[in-house]
């Protein structure tokens, strides 16, 4: 019901990147051992839904956040493009762990060295396997960045 | 035309493996859409060695055209991780099923090339990550086995608790992200809230909730964190009452049995012709556990019994699970109350390194330090396969050794790369809705698969 008596003004801004990350639906993108964490963080202990994200999406359509959660082989990497790319805009990146950031300890023929040879990524959650609290220190500081940023990428 | 057919070649390379034969390219950029051409009965018995029937080949009668060919994966979530599928649909029902794996291929046996024997944990501890404590376990006692060496009984009965208690939380993830897959979502969250008791306890030993890098050649890498008899008995206290209630909300739910019963069902001759080990072939009615038929590390002395379910189906993989857990937890309290006293490395100075206080004090001890870290110690030549009783089934490990500190070949036996071979049997002619159970049964890990 539409009441005159309350009223509060804004940026439009500020409204749209408060709104972007209150409600960050994560793609399922569970490669490795990463993944594993990726779902303790959304079982209840750590409970992801406090930040309005326990809805992982199995559409790529859907999502706006893509973890990637372990190793990228070579064999993968066109997979994982072509999720992001399936992806609609604004969509962010979290490298989550060793190997999806930098290749890890797997320096040989099989693993891409790093996710952002392919896709753009936004944070970079080190461990082997992050725990659940740094993939969700991960997250607050990708909405940090989002509050801060621009609303057009 | 043709031209055509070179473009959509290129795009194939990633997505299959298309210098094999057998394989039909189509026009489209998702991969083969086509099977390999249908083999005959003889010739699948010629391939697995066996008289399996095989029933789940396509009727003559049906024609191309009520076929139709779904992907499934690898980015999907109820494959369990990057696992793809191709389905060959007939109408609701499965005909036949294609595994195509590789998708988390990491070279771990190559990096293991790389690695000392004193690093190697560090590689297999990845490989099988919802077991790491069983990947370790194998590396280190096959290490042991080439060196011949025989660790300390405390080392020993470490071992046994942490990989008793890695059994609990692995098979606590199986029944977890088992049902999720058909949809008890309660039963994820309540799997992986037990699951952070047992995990707790890992990182107050290890350091680390997963990957610990623990049990190494030698002995384990730490003692035992003081009063860890009390975290131990909370475990023992509160698991078997959860079990309890997973029994009373799905086991006894008459929609859970009707949904799982005279589901995915592997004959014990399949389980046997496939090579299929652990639960699922303990579900069928094979009494056979590798803690009782090829004892390692001193578990012949626990008492213990191997529960053995005659169902064979989805059900009764889910039921044993429980049961084994149970198991594990007796094996569990017996280690805790009988936990010798004693070192936890082996006191071999070629081995183990030196402790940190004695580099200020020896320079022998330095030395010692130094080669260890830098070099490795040299093992002797030869071969060695030790295989032990994972969650998932008989994980072995063999390495060849060349006298050198690093393994000239080390070679994983991944129980999930043997299970997973029964998913066209489990999934052939039924109802594509029971597909996803038939997977999430047979508790394949990815990494494992791949490595």
């Amino acid at each position: 019901m539409y009441s005159p008596d309350n009223i509060f003004t804004t940026t439009i801004d500020k409204a749209v990147r408060w709104s972007r990350t209150q409600s960050m639906w994560p793609v399922t993108f569970g490669l490795a051992c990463c993944a594993i964490e990726m779902m303790a963080a959304g079982s209840a202990k750590y409970d992801l839904a406090r930040y309005g994200m326990e809805v992982f999406r199995a559409s790529p359509r859907q999502a706006d956040l893509m973890i990637v959660a372990g190793r990228v082989s070579q064999k993968m990497a066109p997979v994982l493009r072509q999720v992001y790319d399936q992806m609609a805009e604004p969509k962010w990146v979290i490298a989550m762990g060793a190997c999806s950031s930098t290749g890890g300890m797997f320096n040989n023929y099989a693993l891409v060295q790093g996710v952002d040879h392919i896709v753009p990524v936004d944070i970079y959650v080190p461990g082997c396997p992050p725990g659940p609290q740094s993939l969700m220190h991960g997250i607050l500081t990708l909405h940090d960045k989002i509050m801060a940023g621009e609303i057009n990428r | 035309m043709v031209k055509n057919k070179e473009n959509s070649e290129d795009l194939d390379f990633w997505a299959t493996n298309s210098e094999e034969g057998g394989w039909n390219i189509s026009s489209t950029d998702e991969g083969s859409q086509k099977m390999n051409d249908e083999e005959s009965e003889q010739q699948i018995k010629i391939q697995t060695g066996s008289d399996v029937v095989d029933d789940y080949f396509i009727e003559e009668e049906t024609s191309e055209d009520e076929r139709m060919i779904v992907n499934m994966g690898p980015q999907h979530p109820s494959t369990h991780g990057v696992l793809r599928l191709q389905v060959e649909l007939e109408g609701e029902a499965v005909r036949r099923v294609k595994p195509i794996i590789g998708y988390l291929h990491t070279g771990m046996e190559k990096t293991g090339e790389e690695l000392t024997y004193l690093q190697g944990p560090t590689n297999t501890t990845r490989m099988d990550y919802l077991s790491p404590f069983f990947n370790e376990l194998v590396f280190s006692l096959t290490t042991e086995k080439l060196l011949d060496i025989e660790v300390p009984a405390r080392a020993e009965t470490i071992r046994i608790l942490m990989t008793e208690l890695n059994r609990v939380s692995s098979h606590l993830v199986a029944l977890a992200t088992g049902g999720m897959d058909i949809g008890a979502l309660s039963m994820m969250i309540f799997g992986f809230r037990e699951r952070e008791l047992v995990l707790n306890f890992f990182e107050k030993t290890t350091g680390l909730r997963m990957n610990h890098n623990y049990i190494r050649p030698g002995g384990v890498a730490a003692d035992l964190p003081d009063n860890w008899q009390k975290d131990v008995k909370e475990i023992l206290k509160i698991i078997p009452e959860k079990l309890k209630d997973y029994d009373e909300m799905l086991l006894d739910n008459p929609i859970w049995q009707g949904r799982l019963q005279n589901v995915g069902i592997i004959t014990p001759e399949e389980c046997l012709a496939y090579g299929i080990t652990g639960p699922s072939l303990r579900a069928s009615g094979q009494g056979w556990d590798l803690r009782k038929m090829q004892p390692y590390s001193g578990i012949e002395k626990f008492d213990f019994d191997v529960p053995v379910l005659q169902e064979s189906d989805v059900f009764a993989r889910w039921r044993i699970k429980v049961l084994e857990i149970l198991e594990s937890l007796k094996i569990v309290e017996q280690a805790m109350d009988n936990m010798p006293k004693g070192p936890y490395k082996i006191q071999d100075k070629k081995v183990t390194p030196p402790p940190r206080k004695r580099l200020d004090e020896s320079m022998e001890a330095l030395i010692h330090h130094f080669k260890i870290y830098t070099e490795g110690f040299k093992v002797p030549e030869g071969d060695a396969y030790v295989a032990v009783e994972s969650p998932r089934g008989e994980l072995g490990c063999y390495i060849v050794s060349d006298g050198s500190s690093k393994p000239f070949r080390m070679h994983v036996r991944g129980p999930s790369f043997c299970n997973l071979q029964a998913l066209p049997i489990v999934m052939a002619d039924s109802p594509i809705a029971d597909a996803v159970a038939a997977i999430a049964s047979l508790d394949p890990v990815i990494g494992d698969v791949d490595r």
